[in-house]
């Protein structure tokens, strides 16, 4: 299909384009571009911030308590993607080979949650999490089940079960990210694996190749483009997360978005906050880049 | 059934496999106990959330009697429904632009709107914040005008994802059809109207309700752009969960969980679920 020249359809052409594109750049870009100034201004007086060009507000940045806080958080954010892509993974296999009355059950009992206000997720988890909540419940009688067993093979029963600190640490912190985030895995995989050539897993496993095998060789390969879209979809958003960390994480648990948000909240220091936003914006850059940076190889590979 | 049906397990029937099936219920369980034990536990006559001591329906009539929460949800909803509407039309003549036009610049302008869907929301919430500060925005304004910040912002970032549904839909498009139509002498607007709008129409649809939960879910922009006289839902929950936690939050979880149920039912109605999941 070809594309039209706008020139010569310009009425059409500035009918659909000029409103969306005055708006994004009415309430994004101007918006943006404040941030991007107010990052190299400094504060002078009680509300006034001068932009004065230092560099002040990035050599804080990467002083080694910010530097570390920043490098935590693209640990968890990558922990949380790796959590997420090996427990999504079976799922999006199993929608994807489910028979055709139960896929679309399947998907809606994945994209249902996607649905659902995130704020009341994290904080359903958490009342399960909490100190008496189901969680903590369940290990107890788990641990009181080896407890009994223990005593059954004539060893000393274990000790009476304590309640263990689930909520307001970093595992909680990781648990929440991964309870939010699955969803964005799972479908991204799906949509790849769903377009798989099913004839190439059959011929890798009629030629005496294993499941595993077959998975690791032929479906990960050709399932990669979508694998990539996953882990970018995961990592993305778990690396600016804010309300988790901020709700179920402890006083070690600070993610990057948790030190914007005080900036501006708390400690009233917009052009260091505004710094540290560009710094997260940066690094979302090198991430798309990277894969834009895979996207590009992959046609040069396949002659 | 399957589990009953004695046909052997072919290779790529997965589903059929025990630990597969195991592994789906896991993560089900994960998903799903959580949201069930807060719905349950809504009507529970108890302050926590642990034992069970009765059936009530107190802490709805809470809930319901809360004046700040219903205030928080009518603000919530006007603000989803007006970003909404906007976002289908500003997003679908994005989607067309794309779709139809070649013109200068236009890696930059594709670029630029996908720049809401990738920069992360806390650095979006800083943004709008310093942004609504710079330009005075007048605020105290009488209902619903002092909703309009936050409405603008979350404009912001839902029209591009209308866009996006919008032109992977229109790629399915038979130009002949429109061509047909100019040939037989259509207006540009009329084949518009008649020819690409009702193509276009299960992506509005898309667009629409992906635009309408995407604002109803937003905390953080929101939690930049609002004041304390235009507090959303889930502004108003997380005060509530952060500084008290009542009960009377289950109840208002548990209400807008079966929102979001209807909302996906009529979705379901309106399209089926393959057409919902194949929009993802």
């Amino acid at each position: 299909m070809s594309l039209q020249n706008w020139q010569e359809h310009k009425r059409p052409f500035a009918a659909i384009a000029g409103a969306p594109i005055l708006w994004l750049a009415l309430f994004f870009i101007v918006p943006m571009a404040i941030v991007w100034a107010y990052s190299f201004g400094e504060n002078s007086g009680a509300a006034d911030i001068v932009i004065s060009g230092t560099l002040h507000n990035y050599k804080r940045a990467i002083e080694a308590l910010y530097l570390s806080i920043f490098f935590k958080s693209l640990a968890v954010a990558a922990l949380v993607t790796l959590i997420c892509l090996i427990v999504g993974f079976p799922v999006a296999m199993a929608i994807t080979f489910a028979s055709d009355k139960w896929r679309p059950w399947l998907l809606l009992g994945v994209m249902l949650p996607f649905w659902t206000n995130l704020l009341i997720r994290t904080y359903a988890l958490m009342t399960v999490l909490g100190g008496n909540g189901y969680a903590n419940k369940a290990l107890g009688a788990l641990w009181g089940s080896a407890s009994w067993l223990r005593t059954l093979v004539g060893l000393q029963p274990l000790e009476v079960w304590t309640p263990v600190q689930l909520l307001y640490n970093n595992f909680a912190v990781v648990l929440g990210l991964v309870y939010v985030h699955l969803p964005f895995m799972v479908l991204p995989l799906y949509s790849a694996l769903d377009r798989l050539d099913r004839s190439l897993i059959e011929a890798s496993l009629d030629l005496g190749a294993g499941h595993l095998r077959t998975l690791s060789r032929i479906v990960m390969p050709l399932a990669a483009p979508g694998i990539f879209a996953g882990i970018m979809i995961t990592l993305i958003p778990a690396l600016g997360a804010y309300l988790t960390p901020d709700l179920m994480g402890g006083t070690d648990s600070q993610m990057i978005a948790n030190v914007i948000e005080r900036q501006f909240k708390r400690a009233n220091d917009w052009p260091f906050g505004a710094a540290l936003s560009f710094m997260l914006i940066y690094a979302m850059f090198a991430l798309v880049a990277l894969q834009s940076l895979r996207g590009r190889r992959k046609p040069a590979q396949v002659h | 059934m399957a589990l009953l049906s004695r046909r052997p397990v072919a290779p790529l029937e997965y589903t059929r496999k025990a630990w597969m099936r195991l592994w789906i219920a896991g993560v089900m369980v994960f998903l799903y106990a959580p949201l069930l034990v807060l719905m349950v536990f809504s009507f529970n006559d108890s302050k926590r959330n642990v034992v069970w001591r009765g059936f009530t329906l107190k802490y709805y009539e809470k809930a319901l009697n809360n004046d700040g929460l219903i205030e928080a949800l009518v603000n919530s909803l006007t603000i989803a429904a007006l970003a909404t509407v906007f976002s289908v039309v500003l997003g679908a003549m994005a989607g067309l632009m794309l779709w139809r036009f070649r013109f200068p610049f236009k890696g930059a302008v594709e670029g630029a709107l996908s720049l809401p869907i990738i920069v992360p929301e806390i650095c979006m919430g800083v943004a709008m914040l310093i942004f609504f500060a710079k330009v005075q925005w007048p605020v105290g304004l009488p209902w619903p005008l002092n909703l309009s910040a936050i409405t603008i912002a979350h404009i912001t970032f839902c029209f591009p994802f209308v866009a996006l549904v919008v032109r992977s839909r229109m790629a399915s498009f038979n130009r002949e059809q429109e061509e047909a139509a100019k040939d037989l002498g259509a207006s540009e607007w009329a084949t518009f109207r008649d020819i690409l709008l009702p193509h276009m129409k299960p992506g509005l649809i898309a667009g629409a309700l992906l635009a309408f939960t995407l604002s109803l879910d937003d905390f953080v922009i929101t939690f930049f752009t609002s004041g304390p006289d235009t507090v959303t839902f889930p502004v108003k929950v997380y005060s509530m969960v952060r500084f008290s936690v009542t009960p009377e939050v289950n109840a208002a979880s548990t209400i807008l969980i079966l929102l979001t149920i209807a909302l996906t039912a009529v979705a379901l109605k309106l399209q089926g679920v393959k057409a919902i999941a194949d929009a993802h």
